[in-house]
C-alpha cells in the first residue's frame, strides 16, 4: 500500500515529520510502521512540544526516589515506605463520552501507581465543566462523576479528595484529570527499563481489541464538529478485570521475576514495549499472532495500535514463567510470552512467520522530533477595579452569592458518589483543604490535594503558575502535613499558537519558581495540549497535585471550628486584592486584571510557622484563605460545624469589601483556644509572621459586628442549595 | 473463635474485614472462591465489594461459585453466617436470605454515613448492642434498595427477623431517613434460624476512632461471647 499525504495526515503526523521517518529508516515505512511512528510521535505521547520547557522543572530533592519519566513519581515518606503517585488527563475523551472516558482515565492513572509495585490507596480528581447554563454541562458532569465513580468504587480504591469547576471556557472542551497515590516498600519499587538479552516478553492482562486505535493521536488534535464520529476511540474500562490484574501484579512483585514491567497506556502494545526497550538499551521482537485477541481476524496494525484496557507487558527473569503463569492463572487472566529482548536495537513485529515491521528503537523514542514552538509573553491587563464606580451591595447578598454559586456550592452530590471509606484508612474525606490518609498499620499518614486557578493563570500565566503550587502547598499545611512532592497535569490549547505557547511556557516557569523556593519538587506529570474546539483555547490550566507526610497522626486537623469562644487569627497581611477575584466574578461578572501578588518568602514563612503551630497542638482549627476570600473561608469553617463567628471591622483598611473579600495569598485562618493564645502569639512574632486577631467563634450566628448576622443554618442551606436543583 | 472471609473475583471489602476480626481478636482466615472445602469456622463472612464485577447482577455469579455450596452446608448445620454489603446480596442469590437488594431510589451510587437502629438485640450478631440503639454507620452501595414480598415481610417483622432499619439521629424511621429507597427502611435482616445476617451498612469500617468511630465494636463483640 502505498502511503499518500492524506494517510500521513490521517495520522497526525506532518508531512514533513514524514520526511523525517523516512530518513531514519532509509526508506518509506510500510502503514503499520506509520502506525506505530504516529503513536509514537505525536503530542501525547513523545512531548515533542512541551520538553524543552518541562527540564527546567526542579525534579530533585532529597525526598526523592524516582523524578519524571518513569511510569510515577516516588516519594521516600521515612522508615521503608514510599508513596508513588501521579495525575493524567483524560480529557478529549471525556467530552466524547463521559461515563467511559473518565472511568478510564481512572484506570489508566492507577496502573500507572501499581505498574511500579504500590498498592493504590487513594485517588483524587480535578474535572472542569462548561457553563452550568449549557446544554451539554449536565449531561457530561453526570456521566464524568459516575464514571470516576464507576471505576473507583468497584476497583476498591477510596476516593477521597478532588474539585469540580465550572467555567464557560470548557464549555466545548472538558477538562478531566485523575490522580492515584500508592504505597510501596522502598525497596520493591519496580521500573520500566529492560535489562539482558532473550529474556521473556509477557503479556498480562484482558485481550486486545479494535478499541482505542489512535486515542493518543485523538488526545493530539484539536475538537471540530465531526468531534462525536470520534467514539469509536474510546476505550471501554472494565475495573473488574483491572482488580485482578492489580492483585495479580501484587502478587508477582512479591519476589523477584520480574526484570521490568510497563502498562499499556495510551498506544497500547506500541509504547509499553519501545518504551521498555529503548530505556534498557535493547531490541524488542514480538510475535503478533501470540497476541490474545478479543476480535476476530485482527490485524498487526490493529494490535499494536489498539488501546484497550487492564494490560501490563512484563519482561520476567529466565525461568520465572511457570511460576508467574500460576498467579495469572489463579485470578483468570492471561498469561502469554509474545516475545523476548534482543540486541538488535530494532522493534520486529512478526506475524505469521513473517517479519512485518521493523524499526530501530531509536527512531521511534530519543529521535523522535522535538520543538522549540515559538512562543510569546504575555502582556499583563493591569486594569484596576474602581469599587466606586461599581453597584452597591450587601456584604450578606455578595457573600450569598459566592456560597450558592457553582463554584462554591458543596459539593456532595458528587463526593456521595464516590466510595471514600474503602480500604478503612481513610482520616478525612474530600470537603477539607486536603484529604487525609493513613498508610495501612502504621501511625503515620499523608495529606493530598488537587487545585488549580484557570482565571488567575489566564490573566498573568507566571503568577498564576506560583500560585497555584503556593494553594495547594497551604492546602496540605492547613492540614497538618509537611509538604512533599507535587505532580502536574498541565492542560493547555494549541500549541501550535503563539500565545498558547507563551502561557504554557509562562505558566511553567512560575510553578517552577514556587516549587524551588519551597522544596517542593515536581515527580511526575502529563501534558495536555490541544484543548479546544474550532481554534478556540481553554484558558490555561496547570492542576497541581501535591501530597504531604503528617509523621505521628493523631487527632486529624480539619478546617470546622470546634468550640465556642475560641480566638481566632488571620495569619498573613490582608491588602484587599480584588482583581479577579470570585467576588468581582459572581456578583458584576468582571474578570479583569491582574491576580494577586505571591510573596514566594512569606508563604513559606507562614506556612512553617503555622506547622510548628500545629504540631505543638496549638490549632483547633484550620483553613487556607483562597477564591473568596476571608469572608468565605470563614464560613466554610462554619458550615459543617455547630459553630458560626463574631467579627470585629478591620482597623486599618477601610473597604469593607476588599478586606473581607481579597485574595491575598499566603494566608490561614486558625482557631485557638483562648488560653493558649499568648504563646502562640509569642511564636508568630518571634518569627515575623504577619497576623491579626479577628474575632472569635460563638453559638448558632455568623456574625460581622454591625453589617451582617446570618444563622449557621442558613449558611448551611445557602451552600447546599445548588447542586440538588441543578 | 473462627472466622472464615470468603474471597471472591471482585471483592474489596475483605481485607478491611479481617483487619477488624483481628482487631477484634478472631483468629480469621481467608478462603479463595475456587476452594471446595471450609476450614472449621466458627464465623463465615461475606465481604463487601464488587464480585465478579456485579455482571449479570450484583451477586449472582457468586452465589453460584464453588464454595458457596460449601457456605450453604456449613449455614444449615448451623454455622453463624455475615453478609455485608455486596456479601448481603450474594446472599439473597444463594436463597439463603430471601428478598432482593434493588438499585437505589436516587439511581446512584451512594456513599455516606447514616444511622441505623438495632431492632433485635437479642440475637448472636447484636446481644451486645441494647434496644433501639442507635448507630452511626458507613453505606456504600449502589443497590441496596431492600425487596421482598409481602408474606416474606409480615415474617419479618413478627418473627423479629428484622436487623437494622435506617433513621435519623435522632432514631426516627421515615422517609427522610431512608437514603436508598428500601422497603420499611429495613438495613439488615436475619434468617428464620437467626444465624444469617444479611447488611448493607458496614459494621468493619466502624471499629477505630480515627478513621470513624466504634459502633460497629458491639457486632463483633456479640459474635464472640
Amino acid at each position: 500500500m502505498k502511503i499518500t499525504n492524506q494517510i500521513i495526515e490521517k495520522h497526525g503526523l506532518k508531512l514533513e515529520e514524514f520526511k523525517i521517518i523516512k530518513k531514519l529508516i532509509k526508506r518509506e515505512p510500510n502503514l503499520l510502521e506509520l502506525g506505530v511512528f504516529s503513536a509514537m510521535w505525536n503530542e501525547h505521547c513523545s512531548y515533542k512540544s512541551s520538553r524543552i520547557h518541562l527540564k527546567k522543572l526542579p525534579t530533585k530533592g532529597k525526598q526523592v526516589i524516582q523524578g519524571p519519566g518513569e511510569n510515577a513519581g516516588v516519594i521516600d515518606i521515612g522508615d521503608d515506605d514510599a508513596i508513588i503517585f501521579k495525575i493524567e488527563s483524560h480529557n478529549h475523551p471525556s467530552f466524547i463520552e463521559p461515563y467511559q472516558g473518565a472511568a478510564t482515565g481512572v484506570g489508566g492513572i492507577l496502573r500507572d501507581v501499581f505498574t511500579m509495585g504500590a498498592r493504590p490507596i487513594a485517588l483524587l480528581n480535578s474535572i472542569h465543566f462548561g457553563s452550568p447554563k449549557h446544554p451539554k454541562t449536565k449531561s457530561l458532569l453526570n456521566g464524568v462523576v459516575s464514571g470516576i465513580g464507576g471505576y473507583g468504587n468497584c476497583i476498591g480504591i477510596p476516593t477521597v479528595a478532588g474539585e469540580t469547576k465550572f467555567n464557560e471556557t470548557y464549555n466545548e472542551n472538558i477538562l478531566v484529570n485523575a490522580m492515584a497515590v500508592g504505597h510501596a516498600k522502598k525497596d520493591k519499587i519496580f521500573y520500566s527499563k529492560a535489562k539482558g538479552i532473550n529474556k521473556s516478553v509477557v503479556y498480562v492482562g484482558s485481550k486486545t481489541g479494535r478499541d482505542g486505535i489512535h486515542g493518543a493521536s485523538m488526545a493530539s488534535a484539536e475538537f471540530d464538529e465531526n468531534s462525536e464520529e470520534k467514539k469509536p476511540t474510546v476505550q471501554v474500562g472494565d475495573p473488574f478485570t483491572e482488580k485482578l490484574l492489580l492483585e495479580a501484579c501484587l502478587e508477582l512483585m512479591k519476589d523477584n521475576s520480574i526484570i521490568s514491567i510497563q502498562d499499556m497506556g495510551a498506544a497500547g502494545l506500541t509504547s509499553s514495549s519501545v518504551e521498555m526497550a529503548s530505556k534498557g538499551d535493547l531490541g524488542i521482537e514480538l510475535d503478533l499472532e501470540k497476541v490474545p485477541c478479543r476480535e476476530e481476524n485482527m490485524t498487526p496494525y490493529e494490535m499494536m495500535l489498539s488501546e484497550s484496557q487492564e494490560r501490563m507487558l512484563i519482561i520476567l527473569e529466565d525461568h520465572k514463567e511457570k511460576n508467574a503463569k500460576k498467579i495469572f492463572d489463579k485470578w483468570d487472566l492471561d498469561f502469554v510470552i509474545i516475545g523476548k529482548t534482543t540486541n538488535t536495537n530494532n522493534l520486529t513485529l512478526k506475524f505469521k512467520n513473517k517479519i512485518v515491521g521493523e524499526i530501530p528503537i531509536e527512531a521511534l523514542a530519543s529521535k523522535a522530533p522535538i520543538y522549540d514552538r515559538k512562543w510569546s509573553k504575555r502582556k499583563p491587563q493591569k486594569n484596576e477595579i474602581n469599587l466606586k464606580k461599581l453597584k452597591k451591595i450587601k456584604i450578606e447578598d455578595a457573600l450569598i452569592k459566592i456560597l450558592s454559586s457553582p463554584n462554591h456550592s458543596n459539593k456532595s452530590w458528587i463526593t456521595d458518589q464516590f466510595d471514600q471509606n474503602v480500604m478503612c484508612d481513610t482520616v478525612q474525606k474530600s470537603g477539607s483543604d486536603a484529604a487525609i490518609v493513613r498508610i495501612h498499620n502504621k501511625d503515620k499518614a499523608i495529606a493530598v490535594s488537587v487545585d488549580s486557578s484557570a482565571n488567575y493563570c489566564k490573566s498573568h500565566p507566571i503568577l498564576g503558575g506560583k500560585q497555584i503550587v503556593c494553594e495547594n502547598w497551604r492546602n496540605l499545611i492547613a492540614v497538618g502535613a509537611k509538604p512533599l512532592a507535587i505532580t502536574n497535569c498541565l492542560n493547555f490549547g494549541n500549541p501550535e499558537n503563539n500565545e498558547i505557547m507563551g502561557e504554557f511556557a509562562e505558566c511553567l516557569e512560575g510553578i517552577k519558581q514556587a516549587c524551588e523556593f519551597l522544596n517542593y519538587p515536581v515527580v511526575s506529570g502529563n501534558v495536555s495540549f490541544y484543548n479546544g474546539t474550532n481554534k478556540k483555547n481553554i484558558y490555561p490550566t496547570p492542576v497541581i497535585g501535591g501530597v504531604g507526610l503528617i509523621k505521628k497522626l493523631s487527632k486529624p486537623l480539619n478546617h470546622e471550628f470546634k468550640k465556642e469562644n475560641s480566638t481566632l487569627v488571620l495569619i498573613g497581611k490582608t491588602f484587599g486584592h480584588l482583581e479577579q477575584s470570585c467576588f468581582l466574578r459572581e456578583n458584576y461578572s468582571i474578570i479583569d486584571g491582574l491576580p494577586p501578588e505571591v510573596n514566594l518568602l512569606n508563604e513559606k514563612n507562614n506556612g512553617e510557622n503555622l506547622l510548628n503551630l500545629i504540631e505543638k497542638n496549638y490549632i483547633l482549627s484550620s483553613h487556607d484563605v483562597s477564591s473568596g476570600g476571608l469572608i468565605t473561608a470563614l464560613s466554610e469553617m462554619s458550615i459543617g460545624s455547630n459553630y458560626g463567628v463574631k467579627i470585629q471591622k478591620p482597623k486599618n483598611l477601610t473597604n469593607l469589601m476588599k478586606y473581607f473579600f481579597g485574595e491575598d495569598q499566603a494566608r490561614y485562618i486558625i482557631e485557638i483556644d483562648t488560653k493558649n493564645l499568648p504563646k502562640v502569639e509569642k511564636i508568630l512574632k518571634d518569627n515575623d509572621v504577619y497576623y491579626e486577631n479577628i474575632g472569635f467563634t460563638q453559638k448558632d450566628h455568623f456574625e460581622i459586628e454591625g453589617e451582617l448576622k446570618i444563622s449557621t443554618k442558613d449558611l448551611f442551606k445557602i451552600n447546599n442549595a445548588w447542586y440538588n436543583s441543578y | 473463635m473462627k472466622s472464615s472471609v470468603i474471597v471472591f473475583p471482585g471483592s474489596n471489602c475483605d481485607r478491611d474485614i479481617a483487619v477488624a476480626l483481628e482487631k477484634m481478636q478472631f483468629k480469621n482466615q481467608m478462603v479463595w472462591h475456587k476452594d471446595t472445602s471450609l476450614p472449621k469456622t466458627d464465623l463465615i463472612v461475606i465481604p463487601g465489594g464488587f464480585s465478579y464485577g456485579d455482571y449479570l447482577r450484583s451477586g449472582a455469579i457468586a452465589g453460584k461459585s464453588l464454595i458457596i455450596d460449601e457456605v450453604i452446608k456449613a449455614a444449615d448445620e448451623g454455622c453463624l453466617v455475615l453478609g455485608i454489603c455486596n456479601g448481603f446480596q450474594i446472599l439473597t442469590e444463594t436463597g439463603l436470605l430471601k428478598g432482593t437488594l434493588l438499585r437505589n431510589k436516587n439511581l446512584k451510587f451512594i456513599n455516606k454515613d447514616v444511622h441505623i437502629k438495632v431492632i433485635n438485640n437479642q440475637t448472636n450478631f447484636s446481644k451486645k448492642y441494647k434496644k433501639d440503639q442507635i448507630l452511626k454507620i458507613n453505606i456504600a452501595h449502589n443497590e441496596g434498595n431492600f425487596f421482598t414480598d409481602k408474606t416474606h415481610l409480615e415474617e419479618l417483622t413478627k418473627e423479629g427477623l428484622i436487623a437494622f432499619k435506617y433513621c435519623d439521629e435522632k432514631g426516627n424511621v421515615s422517609e427522610e431517613s431512608n437514603p436508598n429507597g428500601s422497603l420499611e427502611n429495613i438495613a439488615g435482616i436475619y434468617n428464620s434460624k437467626r444465624n444469617i445476617l444479611g447488611m448493607m451498612p458496614h459494621p468493619e469500617r466502624m471499629v477505630d476512632e480515627l478513621t470513624s468511630n466504634k459502633d460497629g465494636v458491639n457486632l463483633f463483640s456479640s459474635l464472640l461471647n
